[in-house]
Formats: C-alpha cells, sequence, structure tokens
C-alpha cells in the first residue's frame, strides 16, 4: 500500500463520458441537470445537457451529484513547501538569495509531497504558485501546476511574476512606500536598459540595480509577456500600482489581496485589472487593512472587476480546499441585509474560470468548455457546502487518486488501543 | 459589591485561621518557623481584580417555530425557546407557553443554538491591528511564567470580539497567553460583550486557567536564546522542577506556615488545589501521555490538551483519563507536531467517548467555529460515524463550558442558565447561514437586521468602513 503510494505510475489519459450530472461548467452559468461530460484525449471534447456520448467509450453516471470543473487555486505555494517550519522542505522564499526576480520556482516543486494529494483529495486540479517575497521587492516568477499523481507538476513554467507593495514591500525597499515605488522603477528601467544593450550590465560594474537574469525575466514583464502579480491592499497604494500602467503600458497587472479595493472599486474596474481576494479577512491587522470587510469580493464584483477567490494570508500550502468553503460564504453573506456577496454561479466561477483568465489560460484551464483540459470533480454534495467531498476526480483525462497520507493515518486509528501487534504493524 | 471592596486589600486575611490554629499546635513546624506570634499565616486575595459585569437589559423573547439544538445533544423541531430575565425561561415544543407581552421572534427555517464558546482564543491579547505595539501575548523571557495573567494584557477594544460576535455567535470565550513558555500564564474567560475595562467582560465566577505549552514551542523559543529547554526533554525538565517547587510552597501554605507572596508559586498552588484548570498545548499523542503521568507525579489534574492534533491516537487513554481535546478541523503541516494531522480527529475522539471541543486560536476562525464543527461532521460521517447534528453541538458550547468550570451557568439551553443564545438563519452547519441574532444573559447583543446592535470599537472610530458588516 505504501508502495502503491510512492509509486504509482500515471494512469494513461481515458476518453469518458460522465453522465447524469448536476453539471457546472464554471464559467459562470448555472449548473445544468442531466448534464455530461465527454473527455477524449485528455481534452473536454462536448459539455452539457443533451450532449451526445460516443460509442464505445467509458461512461461513468454521476447519478445526479455535482460535476464541476476542477478547482483552481488562485494564488498558492502548493508543491513549494511540506513543512513550513522545517526550513528544508519550505521554498516559498530565498531570503538570502542575490537573485529576486529571476527565481523560477519550477525546480522547487515536490510534485511527490503531501500537500498535492491533500490537496487534490480537496477537488483542486490546478494551481497558481507564486513564491514569497524576501530579500527584494520581486518574488520570483511563478507557475501554474497541475496536481495529478504523477512527477510533472508544471502547467506553464514562468506564468507570473510576483512582487509585494504596499507594508511588506516597503520593509523590503527601504522602509518606505517611496523607496517601494522607486525601487520598482529602476529595477524595470534597469531592465530596459539591460535589453537594449546588454553590455550596460558590465558597465555598470557592482553599482548594477541588479542581476542579468533578473534583468531578462523583468524584461518579459515590462514587455507584457509575464502578468505581473503585485500584492497591494491599501486603497492609495492600489490606485498609485494601478498608475504605474501608465509607464509601463504593457504591464499585465494581476492585483492580489486588495483588502481596501472596495473603496476603489469604480477604478479598479475601470483599469479592467484582475484581482485576487481573500474573502473572508474582515479584520483591520494592519493599518492598510483598516477597511477590510467579507463584502469585499462582492462590493468589487458589482463594479465590474474579475475576481477570483483564494485563500492567502491562511495557510496558503496546505489548504487549498479552503477555496471552496470561502466561495460558499459569499453566497452566504448576499442574504444578508447591508453585506455584498455572490450567486452561487458567481461564485464557483471565482475558483475555476476567474483565476484561469487572470493568469492568461482561460482558454485552457478552469472550465468545462470545450477545448479545455479534462479536469473534472464528481462530488460527494454542493461543492461550496462544508465538508463537501470528489468521490472522482480526472486531470488531464487521468483518474486520480484520492487517498492521502492522512487518510492512511485515519484507517490505522480508526479504533483506539493497540491490538495482538502495534500500531505499526497495521498497514 | 463585596468583591469590590476585597479588591483594594493586597492581601486578605481569610480561611487559613483554622490552618493556622492547627499548626500552631504542631511542635515540628513550630521549630521549621519560631518565633513571630503576630506573624499570622494568610492566604492572599484570590480575585484582586474582580468581575464587574452585569448582563445589560434584555426583554422577555420567545423564539417560536424554530429548530432547537439544546447543546447537550437534543433537539426540538418546531421548537420554542424563551428567555426572560437573562435567563433561559424554558425550551419546549410548540405548545410552550408565551408570557404575555414577550418579544415573539418567528424562526421558521431557523436554529436557535447556545452561544458559541471558544476555549482558546488571544484576542485582546494579540488584537487587530496586529502591530509590534499591541503583541501581548507570550512573556517569552523565561520558560516559566505562571505569575502572568493574560486579562492583564487584554486590550477591550480590539475589533476581533465583535466580529467574533456577530459572524461567529460567540458568547463567552477565553483568552490564554501564548505558547512560548511552558507555564504560560494564567487564562481568563470573558462573556463576549463590549466594555471599557476587562473587569467589565470577565466571566462572573469562572475560575481561572493555567496555560501551559508542549514540544516544538518552548523548545525553539528559548533553545533559540542559548538556554534551557532546548529539547523535549528539557521541557520536562523545567517542568518537574517547577512543580517539584510549587508542592513544596503549597505544602508550606496547607502546614499553616508563613510564606513570601510568590506570584508564580500562588498560580501554581492553585492548580494542585484544583481550583485553576491547567490547559495544555499539546499536540501528539505521546506527549500528552508524558503529561497525563507528570500531572500524576505532582497531583493535579489537565482539563483539556488544546491543538490536540493527535487526540485521535490516543482517544482511548483521554477517554479513560476524562480529558477534553480542543482541536481544529483541518489545520495541518505548519510543523513538524501538527503533521499528523487528519480531517477526522474530531469525530473519532468524540466516537471514543472522550471529551471533544472546536477551537480556534485565531482571529478569523472564531469567527467560524460552527463551519469547523461542520467539515468535522462531515469527514465523520463520511468514515461511517452516526452523529447528528445535535450532538456535533455539544463540541462548541456544552464542552467547552464544562472544560473552562463553567457548565453550570452556561453552554447549553436548560431553563435556569444564563440566556446565551444565539438564532441562525439557517442550518449552522451549512455555508450558507449566519448569525442573526446573539443574545448575551438575554440582552440582545447583536442583530443582523438592525444596524444599531452592532457594536464599533473606539480603534474603528472614524476609520474606514466604521460599522459596515464586515
Amino acid at each position: 500500500m505504501v508502495a502503491a503510494l510512492a509509486l504509482t505510475t500515471p494512469a494513461a489519459a481515458q476518453d469518458v463520458a460522465i453522465v447524469n450530472a448536476k453539471l457546472v461548467i464554471g464559467d459562470g452559468s448555472a449548473p445544468v441537470e442531466g448534464g455530461s461530460v465527454v473527455i477524449r484525449g485528455g481534452k473536454v471534447v462536448a459539455a452539457g445537457a443533451g450532449v451526445a456520448v460516443p460509442a464505445g467509450i467509458e461512461r461513468v453516471d454521476a447519478q445526479g451529484r455535482y460535476v464541476t470543473p476542477g478547482i483552481v487555486a488562485a494564488f498558492s505555494r502548493v508543491g513549494l513547501v511540506e513543512v513550513d517550519a522545517v526550513t528544508g522542505t519550505n521554498d516559498r522564499g530565498a531570503a538570502r538569495s542575490r537573485f529576486s526576480a529571476g527565481l523560477d520556482i519550477a525546480p522547487a516543486l515536490n510534485p511527490m509531497g503531501s500537500p498535492v494529494a491533500v490537496n487534490r483529495a480537496s477537488g483542486v486540479t490546478r494551481a497558481i504558485v507564486a513564491p514569497s517575497a524576501s530579500s527584494n521587492l520581486f518574488a520570483g516568477q511563478g507557475a501554474v501546476v497541475d496536481l495529478a499523481d504523477d512527477m510533472d507538476m508544471v502547467t506553464r513554467p514562468r506564468a507570473l511574476q510576483f512582487v509585494a507593495f504596499g507594508e511588506d514591500g516597503s520593509a523590503k525597499a527601504g522602509g518606505s512606500r517611496a523607496a517601494t515605488f522607486l525601487l520598482f522603477r529602476e529595477q524595470l528601467l534597469a531592465a530596459r536598459s539591460y535589453a537594449r544593450n546588454p553590455a550596460t550590465l558590465a558597465e555598470w560594474g557592482n553599482d548594477a540595480m541588479i542581476q542579468r537574469a533578473d534583468a531578462e525575466a523583468l524584461v518579459r514583464v515590462i514587455d507584457g509577456k509575464t502578468p505581473l502579480f503585485v500584492r497591494v491592499d491599501r486603497a492609495a497604494d492600489i490606485l498609485n500600482v494601478i498608475k504605474l500602467k501608465g509607464e509601463f503600458p504593457a504591464l499585465k497587472l494581476v492585483l492580489v489581496g486588495v483588502t481596501e479595493g472596495w473603496l476603489v472599486a469604480r477604478e479598479v474596474a475601470a483599469a479592467k485589472v484582475p484581482v485576487l481576494v481573500s474573502p473572508l479577512s474582515d479584520l483591520p491587522d494592519s493599518f492598510e487593512r483598516l477597511g477590510a470587510t467579507q463584502s469585499n469580493a462582492g462590493r468589487l464584483k458589482a463594479a465590474g472587476v474579475d475576481i477570483s477567490v483564494g485563500v492567502f494570508d491562511d495557510d496558503d500550502a496546505h489548504k487549498m480546499g479552503y477555496a471552496t468553503q470561502y466561495a460558499g460564504n459569499l453566497v452566504g453573506l448576499a442574504k444578508l441585509p447591508g453585506a455584498s456577496g455572490l450567486s452561487w454561479d458567481q461564485a464557483f466561477a471565482s475558483i475555476s474560470s476567474a483565476p484561469a483568465r487572470a493568469v492568461g489560460m482561460e482558454g485552457s484551464i478552469g472550465s468545462l468548455r470545450p477545448g479545455r483540459v479534462g479536469d473534472v470533480v464528481i462530488w460527494d454534495d454542493d461543492p461550496l457546502e462544508l465538508g463537501s467531498r470528489p468521490t472522482a476526480v480526472w486531470i488531464d483525462g487521468k483518474a486520480q487518486s484520492l487517498t492521502t497520507r492522512q487518510d492512511r493515518l485515519r484507517d490505522r486509528y480508526a479504533t483506539p488501543g493497540e491490538g495482538a501487534l502495534p500500531k505499526a504493524y497495521d498497514r | 459589591m463585596i468583591r469590590g471592596v476585597k479588591g483594594g486589600l493586597l492581601a486578605a486575611v481569610s480561611l487559613a485561621f483554622a490552618g493556622c490554629a492547627a499548626t500552631g499546635s504542631d511542635a515540628k513546624s513550630a521549630g521549621d518557623e519560631p518565633t513571630a506570634p503576630a506573624a499570622k499565616p494568610v492566604k492572599f486575595d484570590k480575585d484582586p481584580y474582580p468581575s464587574t459585569y452585569k448582563p445589560y437589559p434584555g426583554r422577555p423573547t420567545a423564539v417560536r417555530g424554530v429548530t432547537i439544538f439544546d447543546g447537550e445533544g437534543g433537539r426540538i423541531d418546531n421548537g420554542t425557546v424563551l428567555l426572560a430575565g437573562g435567563k433561559v425561561e424554558a425550551v419546549g415544543g410548540a405548545d410552550t407557553p408565551v408570557p404575555e407581552g414577550a418579544d415573539i421572534v418567528d424562526g421558521t427555517g431557523k436554529y436557535v443554538t447556545p452561544g458559541v464558546i471558544d476555549i482558546h482564543s488571544h484576542l485582546g491579547d494579540y488584537p487587530s491591528p496586529s502591530v509590534d505595539a499591541h503583541s501581548d501575548g507570550n512573556e517569552a523571557t523565561s520558560p516559566t511564567t505562571p505569575e502572568v495573567w493574560s486579562e492583564h494584557s487584554v486590550w477591550p477594544q480590539d475589533p476581533g470580539f465583535s466580529r467574533a460576535l456577530a459572524n461567529g455567535g460567540v458568547t463567552s470565550l477565553q483568552i490564554l497567553p501564548g505558547s512560548a513558555n511552558l507555564m504560560g500564564g494564567r487564562s481568563i474567560t470573558l462573556k463576549n460583550v463590549p466594555s471599557r475595562t476587562v473587569q467589565g467582560m470577565k466571566f462572573p465566577g469562572a475560575p481561572y486557567g493555567l496555560k501551559m505549552a508542549c514540544g516544538e514551542n518552548p523548545k525553539r523559543v528559548y533553545g533559540a536564546k542559548g538556554r534551557m529547554p532546548s529539547t523535549r526533554m528539557g521541557n520536562f525538565a523545567v517542568n518537574r522542577a517547577t512543580w517539584q517547587k510549587a508542592a513544596a510552597y503549597k505544602k508550606k501554605m496547607d502546614d499553616g506556615k508563613v510564606v513570601d507572596r510568590d506570584l508564580a508559586m500562588e498560580t501554581l498552588a492553585g492548580v494542585l488545589a484544583g481550583e485553576i484548570l491547567v490547559h495544555n498545548h499539546c499536540y501528539r499523542a505521546d506527549e500528552m501521555a508524558l503529561v497525563i503521568d507528570m500531572s500524576k507525579e505532582f497531583g493535579y489534574k489537565v482539563s483539556t490538551f488544546h491543538h490536540a492534533v493527535e487526540a485521535y491516537k490516543i482517544a482511548d487513554i483521554l477517554a479513560k483519563e476524562n480529558i477534553c481535546s480542543a482541536m481544529w478541523a483541518d489545520w495541518w503541516g505548519f510543523k513538524m507536531e501538527a503533521y499528523d494531522s487528519v480531517n477526522e480527529n474530531i469525530p473519532l475522539v468524540y466516537k471514543a467517548g472522550a471529551c471533544t471541543i472546536v477551537h480556534s486560536d485565531d482571529a478569523n476562525q472564531i469567527q467560524r467555529l460552527n463551519q469547523e464543527a461542520a467539515k468535522a461532521l462531515k469527514a465523520g460521517r463520511r468514515m461511517g460515524m452516526q452523529i447528528s447534528d445535535e450532538q456535533a453541538w455539544t463540541w462548541l458550547s456544552w464542552n467547552p463550558a464544562k472544560a473552562l468550570g463553567i457548565g453550570e451557568k452556561t453552554g447549553s439551553l436548560k431553563p435556569g442558565k444564563m440566556a446565551d443564545v444565539v438564532l441562525w438563519n439557517g442550518n449552522p452547519f451549512s455555508a450558507y447561514t449566519r448569525p442573526e441574532k446573539v443574545w448575551i444573559d438575554g440582552a440582545l447583543m447583536f442583530d443582523a437586521m438592525d444596524p444599531k446592535r452592532r457594536p464599533v470599537s473606539d480603534f474603528e472610530l472614524g476609520h474606514p468602513g466604521e460599522g459596515d458588516v464586515k
């Protein structure tokens, strides 16, 4: 059994039709009763009501249960951390590295780490993974990953650059927001100079603002080839970050956190910048989050902002599954006078197609529209309800193991006390 | 009133006279402590910062047509709860008589439960905003600090209190010192009402607790300072040496001898006397078993293991020892001692017959303890355990109340108990449900339908979002 966990060889992509489903496409449309989804060659070829199931392919009867695209974790550290407090297993940041923007997390990912399996078992099939900013404003290049039970996690490497503004960025830049914005500009301008004439880097010598690898990564940011994910919370900081597009017009900004976003929702909507929020943060836990409210996501959405729901400021390596709970809470919030939440359909889209769109991959992940990857989940109940779990998960059309190390522990101790032999013999 | 007068005295001479007289005739004792006939052994005031909490005015109120979880595992469909005089007056079916003039709340489609009690909170000691100036939860300057009292750090203006009330239906909570120290100090139990002073929140008559911590935190904090303890065996050595000292101090007091006032020893003697309850942060099964042995070695009892991530591994032992486990539904992986977490921990402990509590240790999760219980409940049912919603509610009010020593007064909807009550706008184990009204001692302290029944702390006044629904 242990061997099976460790040595599972990836299943081949199946052609499969899941029928008789309460089918959620994930694009904000309402669930369809009696729907079907057909996966061929690892991709969705059809999904909806009245879809013809090709003869001869495997049929799975969902028995009326919810069938959805896999959850896309909007902002996470899955694969980078096994145990936070055990340094050797924690690759989220690189505080003593001389590099920053150039860091690429792809080789740090551990597909065999237990968080991958645990998050998969809670219905997460893809994740946007970003490093943490540690020695510099720029944290480095994150990736979009899959959580399949195989050795290749990377869906898209260098899918984003992450930068910290606000209090965190200020601390890294030298102590004030003035230093943050100046350092940001100077590093981008240095990268641009390097791109125009690589010899300048040698001319700068020891005074160089930037390492070559960092410059190359930032050039892709300036050119809009790599989306720039910006951690920012204070309303005024949000506006100043948006203004950066005036200087660097090709920047593809994605805002992360945005706790006080609702105070400047119209401006954020006008800038057409996607926003990733952690929606249940409602405490003024710093002076840049005084306006924190659970209505932030709903109010941004109502103003026309494209929002995704994530779990950052929480356990962002181990508990991606909180995304469904948080989305469900936004549905409940919609019923309260004075509060703003989301409809169920919007809430589900905020943890599937919206994060896919934020990272520029709406065409390939995050929904069951034809042409997308075959990431499908059958749930035992309403996926936004507490404690609902997948009963089956496919990633790229491959059926996945849902057994985790935690399940093995649970089963070992299902009955307390020792038997004829110690628990260590029970497996 | 009497408390108020007593509180002004540094040390009150009290019940010690009997002990004094007995000791006076003890030749051996007299030999140890000769002379000074005027030096009467004294017991020090055990309540020098007394509660000034008074229930706020309420109105006789009947919630009708509602599903009731009584907190002790009972359920009534289409029930009636009657609150009057600050107490639960009656709990029954649709035919429960409602007195003339009582406010009537239509509870159709809604649920009533006892208020949620969080046995593990740091609100006030680690308040929002969490700036260094507010970091008052760990006196991390010595591995044992039983002399510190968490209530002396509580900032009553922490906006977290109102979030716990409005979103979590939390009516009482224990504020513990943090876990840097083996013996972190005394805890305090509060009623979750806004107040200018911490005394105005203190749960009247609640016993004190002692916060202890196992494992990684103390050895990390003091190991990093290059001093003992830096290992788990060091943790135990320091604990045992301190308990030994406390046992000697207590014996001296019990023998009627004059003792120098020692605030640390006073707390530990209170534990050994059974007056102060031990709340022991302890994740690992093997360490909990060692702590149980230590408690027997020195003659005290652990009320509750907090963060008991591995309680499921020794649920039978915990049941036999009658020790509660306070647990998260699914936190894991943040440190080695949290690595063996399972989603079924809470239901497995419950099914083994041990006292089961859901706790938060967190200013965010305290707002959703009902949801944490729901996740654990579902995990248990998936494993085949038959646990009803109303049974699961015991994890949220009745068990924590008992573990805090306030079970006689609150924690369930029994006539005569404090009217600490939540009306939920749906099943409280659903993500789509929120508290609609919260009463504390029969006073309506939160009403989702009325912006005026929503506390705004001093800190929030004049800041963005003041009085927002949050």
